[in-house]
């Protein structure tokens, strides 16, 4: 175990106290029981505010559990390999959050993983899959700028990409929310596409309402469409803690203000009717460019150069 | 209780209802009678589905697309008829274009009478559905094997 977390401090630099190997097993295991918890709220929540008593709040754990009893039908030998590719590249990129490495590789490994996901939706027939894995590519278009240029200014505040080093900055008692207040505000915009939340949720749909007979994974059942879900939860995890990046400065504030933003995208689930993807990719260029941009273009004057 | 019974998923298809059933699917799951409470969720894909909640007799037309319905269903699944014209074709039984019940056509496990069939009956049918679909697993269809073939298997001891 400590030759492992050596091997791991070999690679990603020298961190201080924390054990590397322990860190990625505690992602590894809590990740998707963070991931389900944070799921039954949002179930809970959302019938309360539609004035119904829902489900327990273990019911997403029933749900996948229950889905690993069922039977699972087969229409394409490549339909699942692809699933499990997004499952392991989601997991790996989250791995490498919660180690400390590069935030771009991050990034990248979970925009592959996505691709992925899309690929599983082409690789069989059903043209409700087809059209859902359409508009999954145009959501990953929609949303990927906005990760780079997060990325970008935590790079040009920090004068770092790798995670721990961020971390160290805020931690250090610096806070990162002061000088990127734009670019979280364009962050939570695309949180709403990555969560799959309503006036976004195109590709595919977590609740009652559906769209296009469940989109993308129309044709996966079982254990497989179990997996999805497993894998939602460790994106959800890594995403919100990109939030918790924001704020490490002041750890109550920090986990305050990952609550918050859940809730807040609940809220905005629970209002908004569903955008037609135009609207999708417009409004999210026009927040990237107007949040983003705007947010490097002051940093560029704000900050003393090197 | 396990989570089969706690996480069931519904497909709800119109055979050649009047639409008066089907008003009620639809309420039960409104807030005043809340299906989520049991976990139950309402699936347009017969891929997630668990029960197949058929109302209205069955044509000639709809049988194909029941049937079809069914096969494309994971197992287990269980089949709950809704409505007087679900479980033996109602006062359409004797149209010429009319094979009458859904039985005619698939296995139904529960039959839940009643024209309009009430909300609170329908849950209660779906309820019970639960512990048939728990004894179908128990039984040895096998769900962990893709494409079984036709008829049970049993589970190796």
């Amino acid at each position: 175990m400590n030759q492992v977390n050596e091997i791991l401090l070999q690679i990603f630099g020298n961190q201080n106290n924390f054990n590397l190997f322990l860190r990625l097993a505690g992602y590894l295991i809590l990740a998707p029981v963070a991931g389900g918890l944070l799921s039954g709220i949002d179930r809970k929540l959302t019938a309360r505010m539609q004035g119904r008593v829902g489900p327990p709040l273990l019911q997403p754990f029933y749900d996948v559990f229950k889905l690993m009893k069922k039977q699972y039908i087969i229409v394409n030998v490549f339909q699942n390999f692809f699933i499990l590719l997004f499952f392991v590249f989601t997991v790996f990129s989250g791995a490498l959050f919660f180690i400390g490495a590069d935030l771009l590789i991050v990034i990248f490994a979970l925009t592959l993983g996505g691709v992925f996901f899309a690929l599983a939706g082409f690789s069989v027939n059903s043209p409700f899959s087809h059209i859902g894995a359409e508009r999954e590519l145009i959501q990953m278009m929609a949303y990927d700028p906005m990760l780079l240029i997060l990325a970008m200014g935590m790079y040009l505040v920090t004068g770092s990409f790798n995670v721990y080093e961020i971390y160290d900055y805020g931690h250090g008692g610096q806070a990162l929310i002061y000088y990127l207040p734009f670019i979280f505000a364009g962050y939570i915009y695309i949180l709403t596409i990555k969560f799959r939340k309503s006036p976004f949720d195109i590709s595919m749909s977590h609740h009652a309402h559906q769209e296009l007979v469940k989109g993308l994974t129309t044709e996966f059942s079982g254990k497989y469409l179990a997996l999805i879900e497993i894998t939602h939860w460790y994106e959800n995890v890594l995403l919100l803690s990109i939030v918790y990046l924001f704020f490490a400065f002041n750890v109550p504030l920090a986990v305050f203000m990952v609550f918050a933003v859940w809730v807040a995208e609940i809220f905005i689930d629970n209002t908004y009717a569903r955008f037609k993807w135009q609207l999708m990719f417009k409004s999210s260029w026009l927040v990237t460019a107007v949040t983003g941009i705007t947010n490097i273009i002051i940093l560029y004057y704000l900050l003393p150069k090197k | 209780m396990s989570s089969l019974s706690r996480s069931p998923w519904v497909l709800h298809y119109n055979a050649t209802s009047c639409n008066g059933c089907d008003i009620e699917v639809v309420a039960s799951l409104t807030p005043m009678y809340d299906l989520e409470r049991f976990g139950i969720l309402n699936t347009g894909n017969p891929k997630h589905a668990d029960i197949l909640l058929v109302t209205g007799s069955v044509s000639d037309r709809s049988a194909e697309v029941l049937r079809t319905l069914y096969d494309q269903m994971p197992s287990p699944k269980v089949v709950v008829a809704l409505g007087i014209c679900a479980t033996s074709g109602g006062i359409f039984a004797e149209c010429y274009n009319i094979k009458g019940g859904v039985d005619k056509v698939l296995p139904v496990d529960v039959y839940v009478p009643g024209c309009a069939v009430r909300p609170e009956a329908i849950i209660d049918g779906v309820i019970q559905a639960l512990a048939i679909l728990e004894q179908k697993y128990k039984d040895g269809t096998n769900p962990l094997r893709p494409d079984p073939p036709e008829g049970r298997l049993k589970r190796k001891p």
